[in-house]
């Protein structure tokens, strides 16, 4: 089988569209907390959630928003939701990390690591009592060296359950280099556990789904979980306002409050030696230089504009499928923001 | 004196301690850009960066303050201790009483507290009522900048394991970093008294354990912690001006318990009011109920609590969370009683 790219095309362009429009929300303070957006992780998340089936469970983490829009939940219910409307999916009550839908055994979970075991749990339920359902976990890079995550992907090993654990590898744990805190290789942990483990460009939505394909139909036989590594960037950073981004995006406004209390501790008597506070000084400029070299910036790693340029060779099919996609999130927009409860 | 902002206080306090004591390390995640400025003073050995692994960081934390070290550990958010309650409620509170007094572990575990920004009942709790029932644990909720800096140099000299609570709509850094994003489009009811206020040059430790009167009044003792004291405060004013005449105590340490202010407050004026934000069944607001009849003393009370998970919708999470006219609502209906 091979995937259809139309399709995924128009699920993914769907979810870029909803979340920009919660982006403006965001940023107009119509919704409050923190931001994290899947905007980058399209590819990724349409590979694999447009291969669920009715029973199939997901754990999602604090970035689930996409993968529950591409599971057919109405983003009518997701807007008002994050809007804080009693309406909303979940009454107000959750919010954008702490989405959950019943109906589609779909959980959110702002705690890193804790979509391991939840799908694990997911799982089980499936292999008892629905056997040839699985259940996904999303998680990022930042997860795997989080106790519950290991524990619960070895769980799954033995116990041959269903399920696919799904790794979108940006290479940052909010602030901090993936790679840095990350010993060995995720691939390698995964297949010391006994977990088949794939490794796809996450960027690419057709070797994603491809990878997906495998992996759920092994889970839907009963021949245990699979572990997909997919790289990605995520455009706006950990979340909507992400310090990092807005240093390299503004920083004539940013880097004054940033610069200042740091020389002054810099130069301050006590502490290290000059040796000591210079590598003290240099992780932290490196920190922000990497991110002025960070493959988000460059519109080549975006999945949404990648898999468009696949797609040129049919351009009315192309600009009816995109019109088509605007209007129904037009709409989504217009239906969830008309009436502001009292 | 200076004016400073609340975690500037905690930061500078801890960097003074820093200087005085190299046993002194911190650790947690994102540590090397959240405490950059400790980074730049202290060196990449002293300020560490830590995978998302709290299991793992918190639980070396004890065993390293076991070994000689003093660390100060991060947790993003008191929820997270979740993940690693082991080593608080295990490992950190039993060391003393397991090895007969002879061993301790003087680790200070440091994490964003409470709510009021929108983020949910899954980022937005107290807990420190949870915590504090654990015996072997020393449980700190500053309210001030002057009080965030001198209870964290306390804690620093401590000889057991602290858990060192900030709110994060008292800190500047947090509120930016968790709630506004740098957004010039959203609100928060922050104290400002909590906020940014006086602080020595140079830090004192503060008692730990020590009450502190913010407000006096003859009709009815309110006491609270955290950012509940500038919201009794603030109802306090109200209730001024309808002749009820309200006293505000700030515990400031959740355990130890300030027991004998407590007491005197209460035999002063005969009503107990408890303003916490933590969860109301089990908690702190019960505790000092009991402190009160342990005493053998009569009095009224009553409390405003968190009661249900905080919702997410900042309108209910208002109403969920203590407010001033919840607690002058409370006052009121206990004056008259």
């Amino acid at each position: 089988m091979s995937p259809e790219l139309w399709s995924l095309y128009a699920l993914m362009l769907k979810s870029r569209l909803f979340e920009e429009a919660i982006a403006k929300l965001w940023h107009d303070g119509l919704i409050s907390g923190e931001m994290h957006l899947g905007t980058g992780e399209e590819a990724i998340i349409a590979g694999v959630v447009s291969q669920l089936q009715d029973g199939d469970a997901i754990a999602l983490d604090h970035r689930g928003t996409a993968a529950l829009l591409m599971r057919g939940v109405d983003p009518v219910l997701i807007l008002r939701e994050l809007l804080g409307y009693p309406d909303g999916l979940c009454g107000g009550m959750g919010g954008h990390m702490h989405l959950l839908s019943k109906a589609h055994l779909a959980a959110s979970s702002g705690i890193v690591g804790a979509t391991g075991p939840a799908a694990v749990g997911f799982a089980l339920a499936a292999q008892y009592q629905r056997p040839g359902t699985i259940a996904v976990a999303f998680f990022g890079e930042g997860a795997v060296n989080q106790g519950m995550l290991m524990e619960s992907m070895n769980l799954a090993s033995v116990w041959q359950l269903p399920v696919l654990f799904v790794c979108k590898d940006d290479g940052w744990a909010i602030t901090t280099q993936s790679d840095t805190v990350t010993a060995g290789n995720v691939i390698e942990r995964a297949r010391g556990l006994g977990i088949p483990a794939v490794d796809v460009d996450g960027g690419n939505v057709s070797d994603v789904w491809e990878a997906a394909h495998s992996a759920i139909e092994r889970a839907r036989s009963g021949r245990g979980p699979t572990f997909l590594h997919a790289r990605c960037v995520h455009i706006e950073g950990h979340f909507l306002g992400f310090h990092l981004l807005r240093v390299v995006r503004d920083p004539l406004r940013e880097l004054p409050t940033i610069v200042s209390p740091l020389t002054r501790s810099l130069l301050r008597p006590g502490g290290a030696a000059w040796r000591e506070r210079l590598a003290g000084l240099k992780t932290v400029c490196a920190a922000v230089l990497s991110t002025l070299r960070d493959p988000r910036r460059d519109s080549a790693h975006d999945p949404v504009c990648r898999v468009r340029t696949t797609m040129q060779s049919d351009p009315p099919h192309l600009q009816e499928l995109e019109e088509r996609v605007e209007q129904e999130i037009g709409d989504v927009l217009s239906t969830a923001l008309a009436q502001v409860p009292p | 004196m200076r004016t400073i902002c609340f975690t500037q206080a905690i930061d500078d306090a801890l960097a003074q301690a820093m200087a005085d004591d190299p046993r002194i390390l911190v650790f947690g995640e994102d540590t090397p850009l959240l405490r950059r400025d400790l980074l730049a003073r202290f060196g990449p050995a002293r300020v560490r960066g830590t995978p998302i692994s709290e299991g793992a960081f918190l639980g070396a934390a004890v065993s390293a303050a076991m070994a000689g070290l003093r660390p100060v550990v991060e947790v993003y958010m008191v929820d997270f201790l979740g993940v690693c309650m082991d080593a608080v409620l295990n490992h950190a509170a039993k060391i003393k009483t397991f090895s007969g007094g002879t061993w301790t572990a003087p680790v200070v575990v440091r994490a964003p507290c409470g709510g009021g920004y929108g983020d949910g009942g899954q980022h937005e709790q107290s807990l420190w009522g949870w915590l504090a029932h654990i015996p072997g644990l020393t449980v700190l909720v500053p309210s001030t900048p002057a009080d965030a800096g001198g209870l964290m140099l306390a804690a620093l000299q401590h000889d057991g394991p602290v858990i060192f609570l900030e709110h994060k709509l008292l800190s500047e850094t947090w509120l930016e970093f968790l709630g506004s994003g740098g957004r010039r489009t959203v609100q928060y009811d922050v104290p400002v008294e909590g906020a940014k206020g006086a602080v020595p040059q140079r830090w004192e430790p503060l008692p730990i354990g020590k009450a502190v009167l913010r407000r006096t009044g003859s009709d009815i003792a309110i006491v609270s912690v955290g950012v509940g004291v500038h919201r009794a405060t603030e109802a306090a004013r109200a209730l001024e001006s309808e002749g009820i005449s309200a006293a505000v105590l700030d515990l400031r340490t959740v355990s130890p318990l300030d027991k004998t202010a407590v007491r005197d407050m209460v035999a002063q004026t005969g009503r107990l009011l408890v303003v916490d934000e933590d969860y109301e069944g089990f908690g702190l607001s019960g505790e000092l109920s009991a402190v009160v009849l342990e005493a053998g003393l009569t009095c009224t009370y009553a409390r405003v609590c968190t009661q249900t998970t905080i919702p997410y919708a900042r309108r209910l999470e208002d109403q969920v969370l203590p407010n001033s006219s919840r607690i002058c609502a409370a006052a009121r209906q206990l004056v008259s009683s």
